[in-house]
């Protein structure tokens, strides 16, 4: 019997706890039609796609493939099915080739015809478009590179249901529209495509229909040339969103930073920053960009005291007082001189945050050392929390509430609440949207926002060009390391961004 | 293409997680567990002896509390057992794996033992107990600092590095033995100072051991309020949690390590002072008699809170003495009595899985 649908899900439930993360979903995919899943985080989307490859087990409602109801038990159950997840994160092992990753586990005749497996490879990668070196070793791949592996991997062991988890998150613009125009090529070869995204311009641009789900219910389906940006946040969010970021022009621009020529060595002996330099003013939101591991991390951890510094200079000027070298210093150091430097890391739970503690405890990460010997005071820090939960609106059953188990979105709030709690001169945040859903993230421009209104300098790395585009005066792009451009974030476009952001650069600096 | 339709069955079990127990509910658990545990003893007491496993736990309680003398027996091993568990309890909340107590109690009571033999009768008293106080502590530390240097300068393992430790430790109190012989040829040192009972910790209150408990008691409960409290603690449990959130907080994490080491070991130590003074009198290479181990278990089974290690270190103790009592009773090998606290130990880990997590069986929601 062959149906029209690919996929169809009928009243999909997955509850964890008292937590439902799906309910009663009904969904369906065609064949020959890309199908963008959309939704905040935390809308149930990739659960549901688990179910779908197999991870978790659905708690009640049916599913099936090609008009045929199924049982999916385990990713075992789901390959012969024709079903192939892409994760977010690849699962590949770094020191083989391609060809070598893509029949791994496979069964085949007991000797292995590598140069068969490279030829199908080819023939894949002609009929729709990839670009694919079966005999490269992973780990001489960039990320897009590795993505393409996967993707093949599952079409060579026959997958014509594809699910895409976030696939866009780690590319830059040229690059997503390569894979784009992959993802077209297998649509009209008659493969089932889902994508999941929050990204909206991709599904317009992509998609034929878009799912929407909004914590764990199915909003419904539109088809996407009747959708609009406005119309799917409308849907996603719930309510009517206003999506222009304010930017206010910068006041007295005053220096507060100057990084010059740092370059830092990673314990791999690989340069992570290669000759950095730029300057960061007060009142004024300075954006970086880049491909992710371009060296974001090494910059902001550098400047913090938080990597070493093989050589360059980083100098920090307080307002009304003389200017201070601080690229000698250690965060120990930073902290005891009471340089006013906030930071807020990509790792919010593994660095800024300690998952397990308490609201109150996490505040004592910046203020336990105050007051005498002995006794940590928790006094002030209580009453911090309690302001934080006010001001910011974090949803919390209250100070006593692990972290951990709070969402993304509040605790990001959290953090970042506290470093700016201590009125900073230097506010340096990286990736302060990743995973917050559409109120949250909007929440967190107007915190940068009012610290840049405030003469504070803002340092924020981003992924989403987007973003930056609306939110930043100026827009530092690295690429391996290198500071291989300084934009004005106002008549930049992302184009020029995306060059800048693979760019080899050679020579080819210049200073905004 | 393989379809699965027919014959494949939803999962038999779902295991999730539990948002939050609840203080009776899991108390609830833990009795039941007991009550288990004491089931299957009895079943494989039967099996095994052919004996009538009430009597074998009424001799259990005989011989753990059975009379006064017993039970103050009890309650020293119970003290030098939760001494050993709260010394541990700041090295596990940094997430060092500090297995090496055994070495760093007995390096403690060789030195008090060192003290007590050469400096007896030739200093009062007070300064007496000082300086084996000092020394015992002094070289409980140098035991645990030794493998904290190694961890914070090159990252050794710190649990292969505690444990050979032991090892160091053991050998060189068999060497002090020979060297402190006494009487000649006997292979130990016998009672020290049996004569005039120098350096041996007098009775309190009337009480023989009245200064174990005090030191013990005294030790726990500061070691409660350190790590909750102080901001030392604070950086204890910063570093346990993420050593990048507490370089992120400004925290010298080598340092941390060091003084935490320190510490722990310097209680390691004392522990080996109360062996010698309050209670033993003498010093062998057996003398820790596997509390650095046990106390592992004591310290994780209480969850690091120093209040429920005297729980738990007197249960340990009380089944421990029990299954001496039951071995001559019923001569039964002690084997046999270890077989029971295994089982008892086996339910009570085992059902914190049942408070962790719900588990559910298969029940059929749609139609056929």
């Amino acid at each position: 019997m062959k149906d029209a649908n690919a996929i169809e899900l009928r009243n999909i439930s997955k509850r964890f706890g008292k937590v439902i993360a799906n309910d009663r979903i009904n969904l369906s995919v065609r064949d020959g039609e890309i199908l963008a899943i959309l939704g905040e985080n935390g809308s149930g989307k990739t659960t549901l796609m688990n179910m779908i490859s197999g991870i978790y087990y659905p708690d009640e409602g049916q599913i099936f493939v090609h008009g045929e109801e199924v049982t999916i038990r385990s990713p075992k159950d789901a390959f012969p099915l024709g079903i192939g997840m892409i994760h977010q994160h690849f699962k590949l092992v770094d020191v083989l080739t391609a060809a070598e990753n893509i029949v791994l586990g496979l069964s085949g005749p007991t000797k292995l015809d590598i140069t068969a497996v490279a030829t199908r490879i080819s023939k894949l990668a002609h009929k729709y478009g990839f670009d694919i070196d079966p005999f490269k070793k992973i780990y001489e791949m960039s990320v897009s590179e590795k993505q393409t592996v996967e993707i093949v991997k599952m079409l060579y062991r026959g997958a014509n249901i594809l699910i895409l988890d976030e696939p866009t998150a780690v590319l830059t613009p040229q690059e997503t529209d390569a894979l784009f125009a992959v993802l077209r090529n297998m649509r009209d070869a008659g493969n089932a495509i889902i994508i999941i995204t929050h990204k909206l311009n991709e599904v317009l641009a992509l998609s034929d229909r878009v799912a929407v789900l909004h914590k764990g219910k199915y909003i419904g389906t539109v088809e996407t040339k009747d959708a609009t940006v406005e119309s799917l946040t409308e849907m996603m969010v719930g309510k009517k969103v206003k999506l222009d970021i304010e930017r206010p022009d910068p006041v007295d621009p005053e220096l507060r930073l100057k990084v010059k020529d740092i370059t830092c060595v990673n314990k791999e002996g690989v340069i992570t920053l290669n000759h950095a330099s730029f300057t960061a003013f007060g009142g004024e939101i300075l954006g970086i960009a880049g491909v992710a591991g371009s060296g974001q991390k090494e910059l902001l951890e550098s400047i913090a005291g938080l990597t070493p510094k093989e050589s360059g200079e980083i100098d920090y000027y307080p307002p009304n007082k003389p200017m201070q070298e601080i690229s000698k210093l250690s965060a120990v150091e930073i902290s005891k001189l009471g340089i006013k430097l906030s930071f807020v890391p990509e790792d919010r739970l593994g660095m800024g945050l300690v998952g397990p503690m308490d609201m109150i405890d996490n505040m004592m990460i910046r203020s336990y050392k105050k007051g005498g010997f002995f006794w940590a005071d928790r006094r002030a820090p209580r009453t911090l929390a309690e302001h934080i939960i006010s001001e910011l609106e974090v949803a919390t059953p209250g100070v006593t509430t692990p972290v951990g188990k709070l969402s993304g979105g509040n605790v990001q709030k959290v953090l970042v609440g506290r470093e700016i709690s201590s009125a900073p001169i230097v506010l340096m945040v990286a990736y302060p949207v990743r995973g917050l859903d559409i109120n949250s993230s909007y929440t967190i421009y107007r915190l940068l926002n009012e610290q840049k209104k405030r003469g504070v300098a803002v340092l924020c790395v981003g992924e989403d060009l987007d973003v930056l585009l609306a939110l930043c005066d100026r827009i530092l792009v690295l690429c391996d390391g290198r500071v291989t451009g300084i934009v004005d974030a106002r008549t930049a476009t992302k184009e020029e961004i995306g060059l800048l952001m693979t760019h080899t650069g050679k020579g080819a600096r210049k200073d905004g | 293409m393989a379809r699965n339709i027919h014959g494949a069955h939803e999962p038999l079990l779902h295991i999730s997680k539990r948002e939050d127990c609840g203080f009776l509910r899991a108390c609830a658990v833990r009795l039941i567990a007991i009550a288990l545990a004491l089931v299957v003893c009895g079943v494989v007491i039967v099996a095994l002896t052919g004996l009538n496993p009430v009597e074998v736990y009424a001799g259990v309680i005989d011989g753990a509390v059975g009379s006064s003398r017993r039970l103050w027996v009890t309650i020293r091993d119970t003290l030098s057992l939760l001494l050993v568990a709260v010394a541990l309890t700041p090295a596990f909340k940094m997430r060092f794996w500090n297995v090496g107590g055994e070495g760093q109690v007995l390096i403690g009571a060789t030195a008090t033992a060192a003290v007590m033999i050469n400096f007896a009768g030739k200093l009062p008293a007070p300064l007496l107990f000082a300086a084996m106080i000092a020394a015992s502590i002094l070289a409980g530390m140098v035991w645990g600092v030794i493998p904290a240097l190694f961890k914070a300068g090159w990252n050794t393992n710190e649990t292969l590095f505690t444990l050979m430790m032991n090892y160091v430790a053991t050998q060189f109190v068999a060497f002090c033995v020979v060297y402190w012989e006494n009487p000649a040829g006997s292979n130990s040192v016998g009672i020290i100072n049996a004569s005039d009972k120098a350096g041996w910790l007098p009775p309190l209150f009337g009480l023989t051991y009245g200064w174990n408990l005090v030191i013990v008691v005294l030790l726990t409960a500061f070691m409660y309020v350190y790590l909750r409290y102080s901001k030392q603690g604070y950086e204890i449990a910063y570093v346990g949690q993420s050593v990048n959130t507490a370089r992120y907080a400004g925290i010298n994490v080598k340092t941390v390590i060091i003084r935490t080491m320190a510490i722990s070991g310097a209680l390691c130590g004392l522990t080996g002072f109360i062996l010698v003074s309050g209670s033993g009198h003498t010093i062998s290479t057996t003398l820790a008699g596997g509390r650095g181990f046990t106390a592992i278990v004591v310290a994780w089974l209480s969850k690091l809170n120093t209040f429920t290690m005297m729980l738990v270190s007197f249960l340990l103790t009380f089944m421990a003495k029990g299954a001496i009592q039951i071995a001559s009773q019923f001569s039964l090998n002690e084997n046999a009595s270890e077989i029971i606290t295994g089982i008892i130990l086996f339910f009570v880990l085992g059902c914190e899985f049942f408070i962790n997590y719900r588990v559910e069986f298969r029940h059929r929601r749609r139609e056929g």
